[in-house]
């Protein structure tokens, strides 16, 4: 058996969850009511190259994306049907011209409005343009804590020293800023000091997320997957953190599931609390969500409201709450408390997206996962196959040791 | 760098608090019910803690906000203030309220 390294969630919701709190007075925010909140993908375009990016392998071309007023039409009906917080991402949201623009309809219309972002892009001005728009919260990913990792993961020259300074005009400018840290084995030996980082811009919040295996990621798995040993000296770094850092910087955590015992409450559930746009208007239960085959998704530029194919599309309600599910699923007591682990990952890996995801210690294929994990961990792959428009390129030979 | 300050906000009688501009307390028509809107979080406040963040605009202190709610509900000062003064110590620490400043412009 694979070591413990997660205790089980525990059973009863966690009172500071909005979610649960809403959920319990029986509003219209039940199960299956519209989300508090939704993720806007404005564009597949992005400068930086990561090889665990989130976005699919195919992406969307620039002229297959939604118009400016087609988003302007998508944030309003969000915010009419209920929508609380929009979150502007991509690709680099930035990459789009309109983005003032959209942030000041969100604005508008009522939405709060997050922008997660590689900042590569933004100059002071724009910044300061989009919190006269009424943006309310920055998100930059980082890549390490110094520029020689740093870069050649992103895949981008002169990537992190840009990042540090849009970090400081997000705190002159007063705006909250999270520092999200994408981590994985050839990073992860730079976590302490990424911490140091956060605290020294002034960051409110700081995501230690280990990359989650699907599209890009999983086929950068071998190069970027973490032994155990560095996951439970990473889990050591991030709890001591946690209570030094108590009321200075908050600090969430995400492990690599291949490691954990129970599975993710992916996405709060499929179609439960959560869905995304993408580019081109389909309205997806996450964002890895195209990587399952046989699944169609609908569009807003389609015939129905985004209500509508929230609450009745066929893709939506496939794996909704637990009547899909199989054994060991079925029976399980904890399949209200992680929905049966995510769908893309139980794709991946088995060829399935009903079946266990096999991060799940029930799966029948947990174990061998489990080894995978550790004999990719182990092994010495280190090159990168670089995220862009032509599928992929390899990493030149001579980069790896930098 | 003279940006920087402390988060830490200790909340006393003479504070006079105030929702930061990224947390906003809003009335939530679909869901009937006041929420604080945070990064990427959504808070759901009783009606206790809506009715004195209502009151938190950046020019009453603490004492006066505390005066207010122990007039209206009949209560004794002494009871309530050490209640209110916790429930705001509370949102600063998680980073919900600041304090305004003097004469910062």
């Amino acid at each position: 058996m694979s070591p413990i390294l997660t205790d089980p969630p525990p059973l009863a919701a966690d009172p500071s969850d909005g979610v649960a709190i809403l959920e319990q007075r029986g509003s219209t925010a039940e199960t299956f009511g519209i989300p508090l909140a939704v993720l806007a993908e404005l564009t597949h375009r992005c400068p930086l190259q990561c090889p665990y990016c989130s976005n699919p392998l195919e992406l969307e071309r620039a002229s297959s994306e939604l118009t400016t007023a087609e988003w302007k039409k998508v944030l309003s009906e969000l915010a009419e049907i209920g929508v609380l917080q929009i979150h502007f991402s991509g690709g680099e949201p930035t990459a789009r011209k309109d983005l003032v623009e959209l942030v000041q309809h969100a604005s508008d219309v009522g939405l709060y409005s997050n922008l997660i972002t590689s900042a590569v892009l933004l100059t002071r001005d724009r910044l300061a343009a989009l919190a006269e728009a009424g943006l309310c919260h920055v998100q930059i990913s980082f890549q390490g804590n110094e520029p020689v990792v740093a870069d050649r993961v992103a895949g981008l020259k002169d990537a992190h020293r840009k990042k540090i300074e849009v970090a400081h005009w997000t705190r002159e400018l007063d705006l909250p800023l999270t520092v999200n840290a994408v981590m994985h084995r050839q990073n992860l030996h730079q976590l302490g000091d990424i911490i140091e980082m956060a605290v020294e811009l002034d960051a409110d919040r700081l995501e230690v997320a280990n990359v989650q295996y699907y599209g890009w990621a999983l086929k950068n798995r071998a190069a970027l997957m973490p032994t155990l040993q560095q996951i439970e000296d990473t889990t050591a770094i991030v709890e001591a953190a946690q209570k030094r850092l108590k009321g200075i910087l908050a600090i969430d955590y995400v492990i690599p599931d291949y490691y954990a015992l129970r599975p993710k409450k992916c996405m709060g559930g499929w179609g439960r609390q959560f869905f995304n746009i993408s580019p081109t208007g389909k309205v997806l239960p996450c964002h890895a969500a195209e990587t399952i085959t046989g699944l169609d998704f609908e569009s807003v530029r389609g015939n129905h409201s985004i209500a509508w194919i929230w609450q009745n599309s066929e893709a939506f309600n496939r794996y909704r709450g637990t009547g899909w599910m199989p054994e060991p699923c079925q029976s399980c007591d904890y399949k209200e408390i992680d929905f049966g682990g995510c769908r893309c990952q139980a794709f991946a890996l088995t060829g399935d997206a009903g079946n266990t995801d096999p991060a799940c210690a029930l799966s029948p294929l947990h174990e061998q996962i489990f080894k995978l994990a550790e004999t990719e961990a182990s092994g010495d792959t280190s090159r990168f196959i670089y995220r862009n428009f032509s599928g992929g390129t390899p990493e030149p030979d001579d980069a790896q040791d930098a | 760098m003279a940006t920087l300050r402390s988060r830490h906000v200790t909340v006393s009688e003479a504070s006079r608090p105030v929702l930061p501009r990224h947390a906003k307390l809003r009335f939530d028509e679909t869901r009937h019910r006041w929420v604080i809107l945070a990064p990427e979080r959504v808070l759901a406040p009783d009606d206790i803690a809506v009715e004195i963040l209502q009151l938190c605009d950046g020019v009453r202190n603490v004492a006066a906000i505390i005066d207010s709610l122990a007039a209206k509900y009949v209560a004794v000062r002494e009871l309530i203030g050490a209640d209110v003064i916790a429930m705001l110590q509370d949102l600063a620490d998680k980073g919900f309220l600041t304090e305004a400043r003097e004469n910062t412009a």
